[in-house]
């Protein structure tokens, strides 16, 4: 009945986007579709088993060896969260484009949704949960408690865990794009000094939906100058 | 994201034989790669993961220059202090990109396989995209193409090349040395990207299974004037609408050499060497400025949405030679 | 008095230890991972699905279709009802309303597996050119039933005789585009079945929207649903109704027999989430001699979904904001193959804000006034939409310490006079409102026997800081420290609240909770004057007082003061007086409700809101370096959190004027830039100084507490004050948000 039948099964190669000017088709009330018995499947019956791509693979997060047995690609942030059961860390976006799974690797901070935890055999892991307890605050977590740097507290591990990271960057005299922005041009930056517009910067990285970025910029700057 | 096969080779050697496999690729910050398995857009069954390999040191060369090894990281090139002191521009290119955990986690080789930010090619579901399905058309040129090329593009493809630090290489005269299981290789930076032509679905000249080992820079004249401008639709954490890596080197007000390259506007890193040309000999005022952007965008044809392209590039190279030059 | 006072959210340790559980990190026993699969076209039928593929990934337990879902009663639709219970896509039959639409659900015991299967279902769509052309649709636009609560249209006056005779006038079309609400926390829910009651843990600012809608659509009681969300990674309004994918977990789970967690990736929020729409706006002012208004006209077009009609109300404010005699305010609604809109932080306010302030910046610059001044003399001492006063409005002066606070005096009248380099800098000015509303609410207070008390009420916390100020006021209004209060939300089982939308939550538990400690404090003083044991014996009941968890004498507290001391001050720790009662604990509830008042008052919250904004006189690009805002919003629960809550809006109506826009492809109706990295909200780098203030108000009617919402005002105000700050700086009218520098080349 259809003017332009649109198939997305991969079987053909027609083009499916529409030539201006084609007729709409009156489209009638949906009705209940009738189950194909070739599409049919009977629920609950499971597939056949194929070839497992798991193994071992062992962790140290927070301070502890963990054994998981996983597929590799099962990515560091859906091994903490789904096999670890630490949730702390969050999915925001899990495509590297918010920095809610942030978490420190080695130190460093990176995003845990766009790496694998196989790749991560043999590093140091610290994740929210590891930085402090809610009896025990880490300095960073004080701070954006007592500067009320959070609203819903979903990005807030991410941030937290990327604050404590830029502390020691600060400290290594790790450049920023604020660094270039506030020396004299095409100068080298000697020096970087702790201000606002470095702190934002550097932490652009962790997107707050909530908007609490005035806050966590006043927490990281306390922690960073000592003054928490 | 499929299920995949992954391996761990300790050599580099041993990194070419794994990724001659057929479905392998290699993988190291992964930031690019693994985004696009989890999108479906890369398709790899199996993973060589380079992370491990002796490729991380940036050094001297005896003939000048410096070797950056391909797994070096994005923040460590960046804030490495030959880098600091010799290539500010890349300095600079370098932390105008992503984000510090991305740039943690970032390469030197994937940064420079980085694959196009194109609305149609990054979303799987969308039939027409050229580049991920050869000869299935191009959704952008009749589609939301703001922040699609403006320069160089076919009617095949209109994607742009997303990389900062890619524009610095270009603009520093960088080469890629890459190994495969024919042996080693150079490709000159201004050859290692591709036009689209009507093949998008080859960003590179690299062949398969063939791994960057290194970037290679010369000795560069540039260190004191240099200046990577980035000009996008937020503060931070943003792709390039129209980026300028510039750099001088200057004597008795005239410039005696000249690098200048533009992102986000292209396929490639855009350098045209006949811009350059146009600057040299000559004092950085106004007229030898718009000279040289009648050169770098000769050729631009705009878009249904990326018109503003033209005139905001004019601008952003003004600006950039005039910041590098030191007087903006 | 703990009230007011900014001490630190109560739920604080467990959010920055990550410790606090949003919806998909409960650990359910036997949890199986379900992954949406959403549609590529924007209208059709599903002609055909091949799940072959799909259905061999191992660990792939179910492909659900709308070829074999279990059927629900009435076709899915026995939940509908708009607004509150949506038109939802659940499997139940072939059509196809927009792209991105929920087709099919994959079930799998890992999430990998899930994912990796929903990736092979193969679906065939027939499918016509979609209807997705504004400006095409326009001759069709048609009058909604309702602009939400209020009518469609209103006309008061004659506004063309008034235009026709005025000194000044402006007759604009301003546009705003559609934009997506994209909190931290995507949607999630697990859901799980013991016979035929529901468990769900939902990513849901409604909890009890929830439980009646999924009851509906199930056909069961709702005592069998029971919806769990103690804490929300944001909502911004897209987590205020029960969506598809919630139904369509608690489907799987009952397909498969075992709980099923389903959250959607993050693409999968621009579609069948709900967005703010696409609005065109046109907007006429027109004003005498003496810069007082003549004539307001705001007729307002938004799109809308062929399923159901939603109606953006983006003509509200211009109805009573400036005293005027002649006012025409209309909506007009158009259908597109596109996914329904929905309440998206201050629906219609926020987008009817920046129409009708550039306006009144572009009427005031066209006449020569200062804006500020042109508001002052425009300034609407009653409501004369509903012939009603306000119930309070301080308005004037939140634009005197406003304006104080910013330098407005500072600001060159003549735009583009003023240059800093590269930059050209503006300073621009908007009002900022909403309505402060109210709904019934209840609370249960229970002590216990160590002398702790739970205080609880079926409401929610999504940053909106509830946990914290409902524990605040609690603390005064029983007298106990509020280190002894636990305040419980995020539970349908709980007394029953609104869902957190309209800025009300506060406004209306807050009056419950005060209510219900102030009957355990009477409750507790009652059992004590009739115990022989209690020191209070026989007392005079208005002799007696709750203080820090004490019953006491009122007269042996100093005036005005605390005690001195436990012992020998006579009275003694309530916990004594539940340890008597059988160590039972004791409860007590209150509902409280809004009443005539609501008739006899016209209800707000105001604000003045000031920007500067710096514009790069080459490249376009906006920075705002600084903006003040300062509001009236009746009773700050809690100075800090009040603080953080409005520079939150503030930070959204940034987005709003500067970045955020959904770009839809004009072929497929597919949002094209459905992810983080081109749908642009503000980063921190983006944000400067916000300097908030409030001024003090007490409005005795809009609730016993004095309370008005503040959960949406703060977007409220901030486009129009960046808009008109962009003009002063560049002599530039931007009349179609976002402003990018596009726009400004």
């Amino acid at each position: 009945m259809s003017s332009d039948v649109v198939d997305h099964s991969g079987l053909s190669r027609r083009h499916f986007l529409q030539a201006a000017g084609a007729a709409a088709a009156v489209v009638p009330n949906g009705v209940p579709a009738q189950p194909a018995m070739r599409d049919a499947l009977p629920l609950g019956a499971p597939s056949a088993a194929k070839t497992t791509t798991e193994r071992v693979v062992r962790l140290r997060v927070n301070g502890a060896d963990r054994e998981l047995t996983i597929e590799p690609r099962v990515t560091l942030l859906d091994a903490l969260r789904e096999v670890l059961a630490l949730t702390g860390t969050k999915k925001g976006c899990d495509r590297g484009q918010c920095g809610a799974c942030t978490v420190l690797v080695d130190g460093r901070r990176i995003n845990a949704c766009l790496t694998l935890a196989v790749m991560h055999e043999g590093s140091e892991i610290t994740t929210i949960e590891g930085l402090g307890t809610p009896d025990a605050l880490h300095p960073m977590q004080a701070a954006f408690l007592s500067r009320d740097a959070f609203q819903c507290g979903y990005c807030t591990p991410g941030q937290i865990c990327s604050a404590v990271a830029l502390v020691g960057e600060l400290k290594a005299q790790a450049l920023s794009a604020a660094t270039f922005e506030a020396a004299p041009a095409g100068a080298v930056p000697r020096t970087i000094a702790i201000s606002d517009a470095e702190i934002r910067e550097r932490m652009s990285g962790n997107v707050c939906r909530c908007g609490a970025y005035v806050n966590i910029v006043a927490a990281v700057r306390a922690v960073a100058e000592g003054k928490a | 994201m499929n299920d995949v096969d992954y391996r761990r080779p300790s050599s580099v050697a041993e990194a070419i034989r794994f990724g001659a496999e057929p479905g392998a690729a290699y993988v190291a910050g992964g930031t690019n790669l693994i985004d696009l398995m989890k999108g479906h857009v890369a398709l790899p069954t199996r993973l060589v993961d380079v992370n491990r390999l002796p490729l991380a040191a940036v050094t001297m060369r005896p003939e000048g220059g410096i070797r950056i090894g391909a797994m070096v990281r994005n923040s460590d090139l960046a804030n490495h202090p030959i880098v600091r002191e010799r290539y500010p521009l890349l300095a600079q290119a370098l932390v105008a990109g992503a984000s510090p955990q991305l740039r943690n986690m970032a390469t030197v080789g994937g940064n420079l396989l980085q694959r196009t930010r194109c609305h149609y090619f990054y979303d799987a579901d969308i039939a027409a995209c050229n580049k991920r399905s050869p000869g299935s058309g191009c959704a952008a040129l009749e589609g939301r193409n703001r922040i699609h090329a403006i320069l160089g593009a076919s009617d095949a493809c209109v994607a742009t090349h997303p990389s900062d630090m890619c524009v610095a290489l270009a603009a520093l005269r960088a080469d890629v040395v890459v190994q495969g299981v024919g042996g080693e290789r150079r490709i000159a930076m201004a050859r290692f990207h591709r036009l689209p032509g009507d093949a998008p679905e080859r960003d590179t000249e690299l062949a398969p299974g063939e791994l960057i080992t290194a970037v290679e820079l010369p000795p560069s004249p540039f260190a004191a004037r240099s200046h990577y401008l980035k000009v996008r639709d937020r503060a931070s954490y943003a792709f390039a609408l129209v980026s300028v890596a510039a750099a001088l080197d200057m004597r008795d007000g005239s410039v005696r050499d000249a690098a200048l390259a533009l992102g986000g506007v292209a396929h490639k890193p855009w350098r045209v060497v006949a811009a350059e040309e146009a600057l040299v000999g000559r004092p950085l005022d106004d007229a030898t400025i718009a000279a040289a952007s009648e050169r770098a965008l000769a050729g631009a044809r705009p878009l249904r949405e990326n018109a503003f392209k033209v005139e905001l590039a004019r601008r952003a190279i003004a600006r950039a030679l005039q910041t590098a030059g030191g007087a903006a | 008095m703990i009230t007011g006072q900014g001490i630190d959210r109560v739920d604080g340790r467990l959010k920055v230890t990550g410790r606090a559980p949003y919806a998909a990190e409960f650990a359910v026993p036997g949890l199986v991972h379900a992954v949406l699969v959403t549609s590529t076209v924007a209208s059709g039928r599903i002609v055909r699905m091949d799940i072959s593929g799909a259905s061999a990934v191992r660990g792939v337990v179910a492909v659900l279709t709308p070829m074999n879902a279990p059927r629900l009663p009435q076709g899915g639709k026995a939940g509908v009802n708009p607004p509150a219970g949506r038109v939802l896509s659940l499997l139940q039959d072939d059509l196809v309303a927009y792209n991105r639409q929920p087709v099919a659900v994959v079930v799998a015991d890992t999430l990998e597996r899930a994912a990796q299967g929903a990736r092979l279902v193969r679906v065939v769509y027939a499918s016509g050119t979609a209807k997705l052309d504004f400006a095409a649709a326009k001759p069709n636009a048609f009058p909604p039933q309702r602009a939400n609560r209020e009518p469609t249209d209103h006309a008061r006056g004659d506004v063309a005789a008034a235009v026709a005779q005025a000194a000044t006038s402006v007759d604009v079309v301003y546009t705003t585009p559609v934009e997506h609400h994209n909190p931290m926390e995507p949607h999630a829910t697990i859901a799980a079945w013991e016979g035929d009651k529901l468990t769900l843990h939902d990513a849901t600012q409604n909890v009890g929207g929830v439980r009646t809608t999924l009851a509906k659509i199930f056909g069961i009681a709702p005592e069998n649903v029971t919806v769990l969300d103690p804490y929300v990674g944001g909502g911004f309004g897209c987590k205020g109704s029960a969506w598809s994918h919630v139904a369509l977990a608690a489907l799987a789970a009952k397909a498969v027999g075992r709980p099923v967690k389903l959250v959607l990736e993050r693409p999968q929020m621009f579609g069948p989430v709900g967005n703010r729409p696409h609005t065109e706006q046109s907007l006429g002012l027109a004003a005498d001699g003496a810069g007082k208004l003549v004539a307001v006209r705001h007729a307002t077009i938004s799109e809308t979904s062929t399923i159901e009609d939603w109606v953006e109300t983006s003509s509200l404010p211009a109805r009573h904001l400036y005293a005027c005699a002649n006012v025409l305010s209309s909506h007009r609604i158009l259908k597109l193959d596109i996914a329904t809109p929905t309440f998206t932080r201050a629906p219609g306010e926020a987008s009817g804000n920046f129409a009708l302030e550039s306006a009144i910046d572009e009427l005031a610059a066209r006449a020569g006034i200062d804006p500020l001044e042109l508001r002052l003399r425009n300034d609407a001492e009653r409501d004369e939409s509903k012939g009603r006063p306000y119930s309070s409005k301080s308005l004037r002066e939140c634009y005197r310490v406003g304006a104080e606070r910013f330098g407005w005096s500072r600001r060159a009248a003549t735009p583009g006079a003023r240059r800093d380099g590269r930059w050209l800098v503006g300073s621009g000015l908007a009002t900022a409102t909403y309505p402060a509303n109210r709904s019934p609410a209840e609370a249960l207070v229970r002590l216990l026997p160590d002398g702790s008390v739970v205080v609880a009420s079926a409401t929610h916390d999504l940053g909106t800081g509830t946990y914290t100020v409902m524990s605040q006021v609690a603390a005064d209004a029983l007298g106990v420290p509020i280190a002894r209060i636990r305040f419980e939300l995020g539970d349908s089982r709980l007394p029953k609240a609104p869902g957190a939308g309209g800025s009300q939550s506060a406004a209306s538990v807050s009056p419950a909770v005060h209510a219900a400690c102030k009957a355990m404090q009477k409750k507790v003083i009652e059992l004590a004057i009739a115990d022989p044991r209690s020191f209070a014996y026989r007392v005079d009941p208005e002799q007696l007082t709750v203080v820090d968890g004490w019953l006491r004498l009122a007269s042996a507290l100093p005036a005005g003061g605390r005690p001195i001391a436990a012992a020998g001050a006579g009275g003694e720790p309530i916990a004594a007086i539940v340890a008597r009662n059988g160590g039972t604990p004791l409860e007590t509830r209150a509902e409280a409700a809004p009443g005539a008042e609501r008739e006899q008052y016209s209800m707000h919250g105001f604000g003045a809101v000031f920007a500067e904004v710096r514009v790069d006189a080459a490249l376009g690009v906006v920075r705002v370096p600084r903006i003040t805002a300062v509001y009236a919003i009746g009773t700050v629960l809690n100075e800090k959190l009040a603080r953080s809550q409005m520079q939150g809006g503030i930070v959204w109506g940034m987005g709003m004027a500067l970045f955020e826009e959904s770009l839809r492809d004009g072929r497929d109706g597919r949002i094209v830039n459905a992810n983080l990295a081109e749908y642009h909200v503000p980063v921190n780098a983006d944000v400067a100084a916000i300097d908030v203030a409030f001024v003090a108000e007490s409005d005795p009617h809009v609730n016993p507490l004095g309370v008005k919402g503040i959960g949406e005002i703060g977007i409220t105000g901030v486009p129009a004050a960046i808009a008109n700050a962009v003009y002063n700086a560049t002599g530039k009218r931007i009349r179609d948000l976002p402003i990018t520098l596009d726009k400004l080349l």
